[in-house]
């Protein structure tokens, strides 16, 4: 049914099964979005990493298919998101239609001036590979797929792992455990923590279909479309010429019976016409659940990404805030394994990121009970909104049909420095996320390294070992994104937040800044 | 307690903005009532703008006897 073929990674016998092996500094389990993406990051600052998959090839299905701007950027740092882009269908623009009537167009990223688009639609299958493959490349990577996680014994100063294998049964230490094994999380499971959060009992169905013609490259979400009056349509386009076609079946819809080819294509025709031909390429009939691990880090062991936070789809919030999980993680990971910060600068990783879980779930949340509300006043409300909208431009702005995916601010972290300066009128402010720009003849986010940088605007300043200076000029697009003036100065963290800013650079608040940042 | 919302009469002809709600959902069934209820909630709201009053006017009105 698939068009895209399954490679199966090659199993290799653990020597670890014959004879003890060496401690390692840090186990990944999961090599889905975010195992993977966190195991690059570590790598690129010289910590070694095993990656365990129980699985041996990427995801079934195209699942989490909008890779977001601040993903996109994350993996550039890797070397494979220009290949992601040209693969994928890039957006930027979306449109939302009342029966057969457009009501309302957004553009997600109205100001041109970013290395990256808003959105590009990538089927997770891909994702998957290129990661695994940069993995695969990278010498202090280590990958073992058929590798299955069964018992984890979790101690003050490191994990016991017992693998189980197709060769039978191993054990493994090590310093670090990060679980990134989904939303099932089976070490999740074994160390019996529990997930608490909220279900949701409408029922959708996601049929990905191969289409030639003319496809429309921006998203599209119909209320009530001639084609399925009774509820929502939301369209994506991916790559390969397949289109995600997600019909709202409300509660009553019987899985089994949505799920037969011929109930699907009778859909489908409806919302095709007679004349189009297609194949079918993955369909889903699902229901989903919003839900929230009440700490990320348990000791020694740390979550990530589905197995520590899961959101309606509505947003794109579930990979891309996995993304930024491993983001987050891997620099105050890799500093605390290098002895360069106390271990409790994990704890800011749980309370950042349950702070940013927490929005992606209220957001969401508020878009499902916009496009399934659950009480009559709440759809009259909802019905209210959309028949205004034509005529009345506040209206359309009330539509929730996804408010997507952008990178969480965190103000008020342990970690960020507030503004002493008062005359700010603009400029990501610390606990935001740096924005990229143009920059000489490339751009902002290219001229970052893995460390903390030292932005400073109009003047070169004296370099310090760390954090590692970048001058910008003054003047452009640059200094108007920064509310920039000659002497301006941001501290950047390694995973592009904006720890402190001053309109004037001071070597000594630099310093406390940066101490503060990294966890002293 | 005087808050951001006004307790007191700001209508020049109360009457007939009274009546003129009330007649206006004339012939209605229930249900189209509450939708009509709803957009015109929608569009004073956006119209006040000033959410310090339209969270105590949903207060209010939840609160009055």
């Amino acid at each position: 049914m698939s068009s895209y073929e399954y490679r199966p990674y090659p199993y290799i016998r653990p020597a670890e099964l014959d004879r003890p092996g060496k401690r390692r500094p840090v186990v990944i389990v999961g090599a889905g979005i975010a195992g993977p993406t966190l195991a690059l990051s570590l790598a690129t600052r010289a910590v070694p990493v095993l990656l365990l998959d129980e699985d041996d090839t990427v995801s079934l299905g195209s699942r989490s298919i909008c890779q977001a701007k601040h993903s996109l950027e994350v993996w550039d740092r890797f070397g494979i998101a220009r290949r992601m882009v040209d693969k994928g269908i890039t957006w930027d623009e979306g449109e939302v239609y009342l029966r057969d009537q457009p009501i309302f167009r957004f553009n997600l990223q109205p100001e041109p001036g970013h290395k990256f688009p808003a959105f590009v639609n990538l089927q997770q299958y891909y994702v998957e590979e290129y990661l695994y493959e940069r993995c695969a490349a990278e010498p202090l990577i280590e990958m073992r797929p058929l590798n299955k996680v069964v018992g984890v014994a979790s101690r003050d100063d490191g994990v016991t792992v017992t693998v189980e294998t197709p060769d039978g049964r191993y054990g493994l230490d090590a310093d670090w455990l990060v679980a990134c094994d989904g939303v099932r999380s089976p070490v999740r499971h074994l160390l019996g923590l529990p997930y608490p959060g909220e279900v949701f009992h409408d029922r959708f169905l996601i049929a990905d279909i191969r289409l030639k013609g003319d496809l429309p490259k921006e998203r599209r979400f119909w209320f009530y479309p001639p084609f399925h009056p009774t509820n929502s349509v939301l369209l994506h386009r991916q790559a390969d010429d397949i289109l995600r076609v997600d019909f709202q079946l409300g509660r009553d819809a019987d899985p089994d019976e949505e799920k037969k080819p011929e109930k699907i294509d009778r859909r489908l025709r409806q919302m095709f016409g007679p004349e189009a031909r297609w194949e079918h390429e993955w369909s889903s009939v699902y229901t989903f659940t919003c839900r929230m691990m009440q700490r990320f880090v348990h000791g020694r062991v740390v979550f990530a990404g589905d197995a520590a936070h899961v959101v309606s789809p509505f947003g794109a919030r579930g990979g891309n805030a996995a993304v930024a999980d491993a983001d987050n993680l891997a620099w105050k990971l890799a500093r605390v394994i290098a002895a360069k910060s106390p271990a409790g600068l994990l704890d800011s990783y749980c309370s950042e990121r349950r702070a940013a879980a927490h929005e992606n779930i209220r957001q969401s949340t508020r878009s499902t009970d916009f496009i399934t509300p659950k009480f009559e006043a709440s759809r009259r409300f909802r019905d209210a909104t959309l028949s205004l909208a034509r005529d009345f431009p506040f209206a359309r702005a009330l539509i929730n049909s996804g408010r997507l995916s952008v990178p969480t601010a965190h103000p008020g972290s342990p970690l960020d420095t507030p503004d002493s300066d008062d005359d700010w009128s603009g400029g990501p402010a610390p606990g935001r996320a740096m924005v990229d720009a143009p920059a000489g003849d490339g751009w902002l986010v290219d001229g970052l390294g893995t460390d903390f940088t030292l932005l400073s605007f109009g003047e070169t300043v004296k370099a310090p070992p760390e954090p590692t200076p970048l001058a910008v000029d003054c003047r452009g697009l640059v200094a108007r994104r920064y509310d920039a003036r000659p002497g301006t100065t941001y501290l950047i963290r390694p995973d592009r937040y904006v720890a402190a800013r001053w309109r004037r650079y001071d070597g000594a608040a630099v310093q406390a800044a940066l101490a503060r940042a990294t966890g002293h | 307690m005087e808050g951001a919302l006004r307790r007191t009469l700001n209508l020049s002809q109360p009457d007939d903005i009274y009546n003129a709600i009330v007649d206006a959902h004339k012939g209605l069934s229930d249900e189209e009532g509450r939708v009509f209820d709803a957009r015109l909630i929608l569009l004073l709201v956006n119209h006040i703008g000033d959410e310090a009053v339209i969270r105590e006017a949903l207060t209010a009105a939840a609160a009055a006897p």
